[in-house]
């Protein structure tokens, strides 16, 4: 399955923002992206087992200096709701993610995928400020989003499309 | 529980004598409210409100963004079995300058005292298994006191079980602050 952005791509925002860490667990789309990260040798990847640990880890990266990004599918994004709440509304840390939108350009491998019907007001429901990506055109909204964000001291989020055939 | 465990309190009590001036510790749960009845300084987090389980990956991102600083992460052995995947992501990551001490009591201590799940398990064998570098188990209060030291000093990621008796009928902890301001002085602390 090909994805609307490449790794180099990726790779690319990630360096033009400063990323130091990128705190991941991976799915078949946004996992092709980690060759390229790691390549580039700016932002280091680490890994961890289960998305909830990937806010927390973050948040800890931040508060002592560095600039991490989060980066999972929105499956993880159910997962994590209790690491959401802690580290962006209790701690109020202004930790960004990139999340992959499992199905939404194709059901074929997953018909009736319920991705689809949680993803987007799980996002609200954390009152997580993101932008939805559905075509490669759109590369540049992840800076933009990014540096609004920062700019405001917010969390936020881009969210990726996936499944593309 | 066996009596010849030490009190959690009396082994943060050690552990607030030992620590170095430019370490952070992070407590959470049964610790957290022990360690908060000692002098506090600018680099500890009293990790209260949390996502329970998630001290240890706090933890692991402090590490990993000042490897030159020591990340002493103090957790319930309830607490540890929430993120045990977490043991995996440190010595994954390479995090040789956390040092990983789990106070196992064998029960869910701020809520009761429930037993959890986990009294049958060997924490220093998962974290054996899972690649720490040093582990350590102790129960005896002058144990942990003479050994301190050498624990703190191992090579890392170290990990500790500190057997310790459950505190029967002793409160939780209570958050000593807005999270946001605690936040903003411990960036300050760790970033100065």
């Amino acid at each position: 399955m090909s994805s609307l952005f490449s790794g180099e791509q990726i790779a690319g925002v990630l360096d033009e923002l400063g990323i130091t860490h990128v705190v991941t667990v991976p799915d078949s789309t946004i996992g092709q992206w980690q060759s390229a990260i790691e390549d580039r040798g700016r932002a280091r990847l680490v890994r961890v087992c289960r998305e909830g640990e990937s806010w927390e880890v973050a948040a800890g990266l931040y508060l002592a200096g560095a600039r991490p990004i989060v980066m999972i599918q929105c499956t993880g994004l159910f997962e994590s709701g209790d690491a959401i709440r802690n580290v962006l509304h209790d701690w109020k840390l202004p930790i960004f993610a990139i999340i992959g939108y499992r199905s939404y350009l194709n059901q074929e491998t997953l018909p009736g995928d319920t991705c689809l019907v949680f993803t987007e007001p799980i996002l609200d429901a954390w009152r997580i400020d993101y932008r939805l990506l559905t075509e490669p055109t759109q590369l540049a909204a992840i800076a933009e989003h990014h540096r609004a964000c920062a700019s405001e001291g917010k969390p936020g989020a881009i969210v990726v499309a996936e499944g593309k055939a | 529980m066996s009596g010849a465990r030490m009190s959690g309190r009396d082994a943060i009590v050690a552990l607030h004598a030992a620590r170095g001036a430019r370490d952070v510790v992070i407590t959470t749960m049964a610790p957290a409210r022990d360690w908060m009845t000692l002098p506090q300084q600018p680099l500890d987090l009293v990790f209260v409100p949390s996502a329970m389980g998630h001290a240890t990956s706090i933890g692991l991102g402090i590490a990993l963004a000042q490897p030159e600083r020591r990340a002493i992460v103090c957790n319930g052995d309830g607490s540890m079995l929430m993120n045990l995947g977490s043991l995996a992501s440190i010595t994954g990551a390479g995090a040789s300058n956390l040092v990983l001490l789990v106070f196992e009591n064998g029960v869910y201590e701020v809520t009761g005292g429930q037993r959890t799940a986990g009294t049958h398990v060997d924490f220093a064998g998962l974290a054996r298994a899972a690649g720490f570098a040093s582990v350590f188990e102790l129960s005896k209060l002058e144990d942990w006191t003479a050994r301190i030291g050498d624990v703190l000093a191992a090579r890392g990621p170290v990990f500790a079980v500190l057997k310790v008796e459950p505190a029967a009928g002793v409160p939780g902890p209570k958050s000593p602050g807005p999270a946001r301001e605690r936040a903003r002085r411990l960036m300050d602390a760790l970033r100065g």
